[in-house]
């Protein structure tokens, strides 16, 4: 692409009406999302009962705020109602932006695909005049009134989409999803309560069948919903895909965001007949917004630095998900650039691991209860990863010194199984954790890994 | 016309492939509602039902001694005690329902005792063993210490239920303490009968909250804390680095630490197969599934090795000094050992088995990706 092409992509318009209706769907599907989260007591289970949080490496600082805990969700909630009514748009979406983050960067054992997303999304969407048509904003602002925006800002959504699923798609080229048809061979058949479906899961083929057509999914459907000709088939696959998914797995409401997300690969007609809807239901006058204007950043430098941010940040979402390769051994098993890279529903990992305290004064050693320490989700998500297993070894070496034992030495016996394999040693148990401190260098403190997963 | 070649064609990848793939779980069904009626029908009711009886035994039995205290009804509540306490190693594990509710274990169960909580409420003469801080003043280790604790000998025990100027405070506790245990063990039973057993037996789903999850969490909590923990590993000292052998289970009678451990590990492995309740007889269990499931771990079948590591633990524990008090004191070594064979078991179980049935370990019903 030429210097001249780029400059008439970044200068073409497009109809504002499907960021409006992205907009507003995304702040509703949001506040359900936050009302959801307290409704099943997460709050109190998650952020507020446990007594200790794992945090992201430099992320220490960020820690739930007891029973203020609740005010961050409540921000949240609150914001995601602004951004849906476009209502000083650009202060709520960073805001929501903020606690949303915050929320996540609290304790790393919720950590989950769909959050990050959500997180980044928002994130690009500070960035985007979400707000210039069919808002609260642009009813109160006249300069700001614009029924057409610039192209790329409608294009950036469907790139991350993109990037979410193809990556995704790509993370299932492997060894263990495609020839032997992990980890579905084992959560299927447990799901033999499921009407018709609960039988066929019992079989070989349906796990064959369901990894493959995952990963051709996942691949595709990005240009699937690009090309006009596939379009509505790629919708009905995905509403398909999705709310089979929302059957098999307990996976919240990802699946609604999904496929609302997914309303913005069609064209404007349908997303201005949604609005055509929305006005009549509320009486607004949606020809009010209809100016012809088109968007444009108030100053040129703030229009530049957009648009450098927002390629900065595709190219680190292109990049990010294969920092694994920088690291020596199987991404499974030391799970080093397993987060953040759309590695959805690749493993089964069970794990157990058993701490020993060494008094190195007394002579003396024993073992440790984790569950006076850790909540059993913690206790769970701890015993598979390996960062998770050096913070709390960490933090039982601060705990002991407070104690009274001057120079604890902490040690692990663990046993992880990866994909129904059977269960191998994980931490070497001769390795004093409290000499190790976290970084992102090669942990050279694992077993190796007793097997071999071929592909990406 | 593209979209439906190329779903045609990706079906036909499938299809391809499912042929050739190495082969898992059979194409039956396998018929967990089975597990769920085994357990209920020919355990669990079974051993509520033994359990009961010998409770209500153990009540006669303690209102005879607190009537006519003497040798011979001290000996036979001692006996019938020791009796009701083998049978609860049978139910300790099934703390589900109503039992759950009751926080049945910890009334049943709880030691060290507070044996200053117990002279207390003797001397106050008023206890309401429902508080939660009354945990260790009741139950079979506050029957163990008011039937062995309370004197050197046994005429200095008597004598607390005859010539004490508390006599009859200490007559109305061990009458008390029997009456609770019967009527818990009661009203869990009565739980049980009472329609609990078909709610268990149909909740055959696969939630976090159904049956078979449920079960198989409180099982292996309890072959964690209570039987390899509680009854072994604490005494050794492997969770606090010294022996604590005070801490064992019926400290005050000396002579049966061990045989509670071994009743309590012979309904472990019982239950892991299936094996109805006193009978030889195993039907659909955790094993009988691990091996529809054809799970191995290096090649070995699982169910044979937790089998095996069930025996390997037996085999040691056969060694130990019938009171493991002492045995800590002594030496210690072969307490630890007992334990490692134990907890090699824990992995087994908690690693392997919960992959191969894919249960999740925790009750927290939080979104996953």
């Amino acid at each position: 692409m030429n210097r001249i092409s780029i400059q008439s992509y970044i200068n073409k318009t497009s109809d504002a009406a499907p960021l409006a209706v992205f907009r507003i769907l995304f702040g509703l599907l949001m506040l359900i999302s936050m009302i959801r989260f307290a409704a099943n007591g997460w709050i109190q289970k998650l952020y507020i009962e446990p007594t200790f949080f794992f945090s992201y490496y430099g992320f220490g600082w960020v820690q739930p705020l007891g029973e203020w805990t609740y005010l961050i969700f409540i921000i949240c909630g609150a914001s995601a109602i602004f951004v849906s009514l476009g209502y000083h748009y650009k202060m709520a979406i960073v805001t929501f932006f903020l606690s949303f983050t915050y929320i996540e960067l609290m304790d790393k054992t919720t950590y989950l695909n769909h959050y990050y997303f959500i997180s980044i999304l928002s994130f690009l969407m500070i960035f985007l005049p979400a707000h210039a048509y069919y808002s609260v904003d642009a009813r109160r602002n006249a300069s700001l009134r614009s029924s057409r925006v610039p192209s790329w800002t409608i294009d950036s959504i469907k790139l991350l989409l993109g990037i979410v699923y193809f990556y995704a798609g790509l993370a299932k080229l492997n060894s263990d999803w495609l020839f032997r048809a992990m980890p579905l061979e084992i959560w299927l058949p447990s799901k033999y309560s499921l009407p018709i479906l609960g039988d066929l899961f019992q079989q070989s083929w349906t796990h064959y069948a369901f990894s493959w057509a995952g990963a051709i999914y996942d691949l595709t459907i990005p240009f699937l919903l690009l090309m006009k000709r596939t379009r509505l088939l790629a919708f009905a696959l995905v509403v398909i895909f999705h709310v089979l998914t929302r059957i098999l797995f307990p996976i919240g409401m990802f699946p609604y965001i999904m496929i609302a997300s997914a309303l913005i690969f069609f064209d404007a007609n349908l997303h201005n007949a949604i609005l055509q809807k929305i006005s009549g239901w509320f009486s607004i006058s949606k020809s009010f917004f209809d100016n012809a204007g088109v968007y444009s950043f108030s100053k040129s430098w703030i229009k530049k630095s957009t648009l450098m941010l927002v390629s900065i940040f595709f190219l680190m979402q292109l990049l990010i998900p294969f920092r694994y390769m920088l690291y020596p051994g199987e991404l499974f098993w030391t799970e080093q650039g397993y987060r953040f890279s759309w590695r959805v529903m690749l493993m089964e990992k069970t794990g157990y691991a058993n701490f020993k305290i060494v008094d190195t004064e007394k002579n003396q050693s024993f073992y440790v209860d984790n569950s006076l320490f850790l909540t059993p989700f913690q206790e769970k998500q701890m015993s598979i990863q390996p960062d998770f297993i050096l913070e709390y070894a960490h933090h039982l070496e601060k705990h002991y010194q407070k104690e009274g034992i001057e120079d604890p030495e902490v040690y692990v016996e663990s046993y992880v199984a990866l994909n129904g394999r059977g269960s191998q040693p994980y931490v070497k148990s001769d390795i004093d954790l409290t000499e190790i401190k976290q970084s992102f260098k090669h942990r050279t403190w694992l077993y190796p890994f007793n097997d071999e997963i071929k592909g990406l | 016309m593209k979209k439906i070649v190329l779903l045609l064609l990706s079906s036909l990848i499938l299809w391809g492939c499912s042929d050739s793939g190495p082969s898992g779980s059979e194409t039956e069904d396998f018929d967990r509602q089975a597990i769920l009626e085994n357990w209920a029908d020919n355990i669990i009711l079974p051993a509520f039902e033994s359990f009961a009886a010998e409770t209500e035994n153990l009540k006669t039995a303690a209102n005879e001694f607190s009537a006519t205290p003497n040798e011979q009804t001290l000996t036979d509540l001692r006996e019938q005690w020791l009796i009701s306490y083998k049978s609860w190693q049978h139910v300790s594990m099934f703390e589900m329902g109503r039992a759950m509710d009751l926080r049945y274990r910890d009334n049943m169960n709880l030691y060290p005792v507070n044996s200053d909580q117990i002279l207390e409420n003797i001397e106050e003469g008023s206890y309401n063993f429902e508080l939660p801080s009354q945990n260790s003043s009741q139950g079979f280790p506050a029957l163990d210490y008011m039937l062995y604790g309370l004197g050197e000998d046994d005429a200095s025990v008597l004598e607390f239920y005859t010539i004490d100027e508390n006599s009859e405070a200490h007559r109305t506790y061990v009458s008390d303490l029997a009456t609770r245990i019967d009527s818990l063990t009661g009203q869990v039973l009565e739980f049980w009968q009472n329609g609990f057993r078909d709610e268990f037996v149909n909740d055959s789903g696969n939630g976090a909250n159904s049956s078979l999850n449920m079960m198989v969490n409180d099982y292996i909590f309890y072959y964690e804390k209570a039987l390899r923990a509680g009854k072994i590993g604490i005494p050794a000292g492997v969770f606090s680095g010294s022996p604590l052998s005070d801490r064992v289970e019926g400290f005050y009678s000396r002579d049966f630490s061990k045989e509670l451990f071994m009743e309590a590990l012979d309904a472990s492995q019982n239950f892991f197969n299936g094996t109805h309740f006193g009978s030889e007889q195993n039907g659909e269990s955790l094993r009988s599934y691990l091996e529809f499931l054809e799970t191995t771990k290096n090649g070995e079948s699982l169910a044979v090795l937790i089998n095996g590591q069930f025996e390997n633990a037996r085999q040691e524990a056969e060694n130990l000094n019938s009171n493991l008090a002492e045995q800590v004191e002594t030496n210690n070594t072969q307490m630890l050992t007992t334990y490692d064979r134990l907890q090699q078991n824990v992995v087994f179980l908690k690693v392997d088995m919960l992959q191969a049935l894919n249960i999740s370990v925790d009750y927290v019903d939080a979104d996953g990706d």
